[in-house]
């Protein structure tokens, strides 16, 4: 076996695996926006959850500018507590800002819909590691259901 | 009483293959790589790693293909066929990429491997080698192991995203997907640390496992026609069944609790 | 020092079998030394016990004064490179041409350049008669060649000590003519140390200079050619006229053939 064939196909596979990593990285992963660096932390506490996970995407108006990074539970008042990290780039929102947990389309997965508030004198903005106030829980289906039928019930 | 004497001879003629291979392995690895050594490797990287290039590739992308097909008609009855894309890229990345590429690299390297150090016994060019001073496990083994620990994550890397691209073509080109939502969705349903990071760390474990199989069932197979090709069936047994067992294990650990 | 291996009462089981029980052997230094025996006696085994591959079950195998028993890892290693042993199937790599299989104990032992590397592997192969056909692969060699090539490399580093596993079996008679003429010569001009194991008695007769007759796990018969051939004891002589039967049987231990096959004991 020709000794410089075996080298440079050797060099070959070898770029073939950086390729697929390269795409893999860029493409697949999107490795770039899940890197810590350039994120700050907010909390947001939430009567209910429902299907929210890690790594669910936070979003606004559809837009996504962070992930949840995890969720615990309060060990005072038994509330889910969940750590949302934002993208530096988007590090403007004023304290009135709210948070609900939706869906996206009738089978899709949850996520966290950012809603910035208004912004006025007196108002600062959001700093990393600060809660969030104003929350909105996941609807729960078998709730609203439930609902449904004690108001159809009261109304006969 | 016959049964329990089976018993027991079996046990431990499993106990010494056992001492054996780690032996065989601890005896390849413990010496220093020597610059001959490394260009060694190369050699059988391009043995086990070129050669197996081809079926990589081609069953990479027929596997990303029928899967993008399957899927899409499951996915489109609830109007899901967005999430076409995680689904390929996670299942081959968490699963397929490093199974299939290890089961593939079992049948294609792993047998070629025991046959030939099976050979080399059998012709007693590995006693030769002892008898010339030069130590077998470290001129044939330790390269050969080397060689497929570094190719196979290679390989299944090269798998996953043969397969993506293979998903691709069906799912959006013929399928009519909207190229934005595979990637996108893809991307934000992938994650680098927890997908991809712990496909390579299976590959890895993988790469091991067939690896040290295929290398000890040559170097300990009975050196005639039989009990090479006999050997060579067990590699590929064995090799496979581990690969599956270990997935499920490796899968509970990384994949399992949330 | 007269003997380059000397082997002291040694005994060797291999599982439950026992293939010597307490035999004793010298290989005086600069001679050509012949162990003869009927096949499947063990002689390939013990050429791996003086070169250490195989530890015996008790008794001493001394190499050049050194116990090869008792050696650690690294100075069997070190003795190793003063002995070569030429495999009954020449053991050539057969990914290698001829020339780089002759080099490669060079390339592995010593730190000498390509050029002089060259030089030697030629040199070599001129001494077995094959310097034409260094470019050559294993598998396109026949049997007699591949062993001049396994040769020449057995050569390579200038050891001390050649042990020939069966040289001339399955030879025809030019090659086996050519091997005899060849480890004769070779033994003479490079101040070598022979040992030749073998069951073909007419060649070794003709090389030898002390040969050892083993049958029975032990050593029936020891001397010179001459010796051997007036030797008076049934088993030599049996073993040198090639009798079919005598003191080794011709049937392998078995049941009476009557009681086999008309009833009785199994």
């Amino acid at each position: 076996m020709n000794k410089y064939k075996t080298e440079l196909l050797v060099g070959v596979f070898v770029v073939m695996t950086v390729g697929a990593v390269l795409l893999l990285a860029l493409n697949v992963a999107n490795k770039s926006m899940t890197s810590d660096g350039d994120t700050y932390t907010l909390y947001a506490k939430f009567d209910n959850i429902g299907g929210l996970k890690e790594r669910s995407a936070v979003k606004v108006g559809g837009v996504t500018i962070g992930r949840v990074a995890s969720i615990s539970l309060d060990k005072e008042d038994y509330t889910p507590v969940v750590k949302l990290s934002i993208n530096q780039q988007y590090g403007e929102f004023p304290e009135t800002s709210s948070v609900s947990i939706l869906t996206s389309g009738l089978l899709g997965e949850q996520y966290v819909g950012f809603q910035p508030g208004f912004s006025f004198d007196g108002v600062a903005n959001l700093e990393d590691g600060d809660y969030l106030q104003d929350t909105k829980s996941a609807l729960v289906l078998e709730d609203l259901i439930g609902q449904f039928l004690f108001n159809r019930g009261s109304e006969e | 009483m016959k049964f329990l004497q089976s018993v027991g001879a079996n046990t431990l003629a499993k106990v010494s293959a056992a001492g054996r291979a780690a032996l065989m392995l601890f005896g390849a690895l413990a010496a220093v790589p020597k610059a001959k050594n490394i260009r060694l490797t190369i050699r059988q990287v391009y043995v086990v790693g070129v050669q197996s290039l081809l079926i990589i590739i081609v069953s990479g992308l027929f596997i990303g293909m029928v899967m993008a097909l399957q899927g899409y008609t499951i996915l489109v009855d609830y109007g899901a066929e967005g999430s076409l894309g995680p689904m390929v890229a996670l299942s081959l990345l968490r699963e397929l990429g490093p199974v299939v590429t290890a089961l593939l690299f079992a049948g294609r390297a792993g047998s070629a491997l025991t046959a030939e150090i099976g050979l080399m016994k059998a012709t007693e060019q590995l006693s030769s080698l002892e008898m010339m001073a030069v130590d077998p496990l470290r001129r044939v083994v330790a390269p050969r192991f080397w060689a497929g620990m570094i190719s196979m994550p290679m390989l299944a890397l090269i798998f996953s995203a043969v397969g993506i691209l293979g998903g691709h073509l069906v799912g959006v080109d013929w399928l009519g997907v909207d190229a934005g939502s595979y990637w996108s969705i893809m991307q934000s349903t992938v994650d680098w640390d927890k997908d991809v990071v712990n496909g390579i760390i299976k590959s890895l474990v993988f790469a091991l496992v067939v690896t040290w199989i295929a290398i000890f069932k040559g170097y300990d197979s009975i050196p005639t026609s039989e009990g090479i090709s006999k050997a060579t069936t067990e590699t590929v047994v064995f090799s496979s069944l581990a690969v599956l067992g270990l997935d499920f294990v490796l899968t509970a650990l990384m994949f399992g609790i949330e | 020092m007269d003997n380059l291996v000397e082997i002291d009462n040694m005994t060797f089981r291999r599982v439950d079998r026992v293939i010597y029980d307490g035999i004793s052997l010298h290989v005086p230094k600069g001679k050509i030394t012949a162990v003869m025996g009927p096949s499947g006696i063990g002689k390939t085994t013990l050429l791996k016990l003086i070169g250490g591959q195989l530890t015996p079950d008790a008794g001493d195998i001394c190499f050049a004064g050194d116990s090869v028993v008792s050696m650690s890892r690294s100075q069997l290693y070190k003795a190793r490179r003063r002995m070569s042993m030429l495999f009954q199937s020449g053991a050539l790599f057969t990914d290698m041409s001829v020339f780089d299989n002759v080099a490669f104990p060079l390339r592995e032992h010593t730190r000498l350049s390509e050029d002089v590397i060259a030089t030697i592997v030629a040199l070599k192969l001129q001494a077995v008669g094959l310097r034409g056909a260094a470019s050559l692969m294993p598998s396109e060699l026949s049997g007699g060649m591949a062993r001049r090539a396994a040769l020449a490399r057995a050569i390579a580093l200038d050891p001390d000590l050649i042990m020939y596993d069966e040289p001339f079996a399955g030879q025809d008679p030019i090659s086996m003519g050519v091997l005899v003429k060849l480890i004769r010569e070779l033994n003479d001009a490079l101040d070598l140390t022979s040992i030749v194991v073998t069951h073909d008695v007419k060649e070794v007769l003709t090389i030898a200079d002390y040969i050892y007759i083993l049958a029975d796990k032990r050593i029936i018969g020891e001397g010179t050619a001459d010796q051997i051939r007036n030797s008076e004891s049934e088993l030599v002589q049996q073993f040198l006229k090639g009798e079919a039967d005598g003191p080794v049987p011709f049937h392998y231990p078995a049941n009476p053939l009557e009681s086999s096959l008309f009833g009785g004991e199994q």
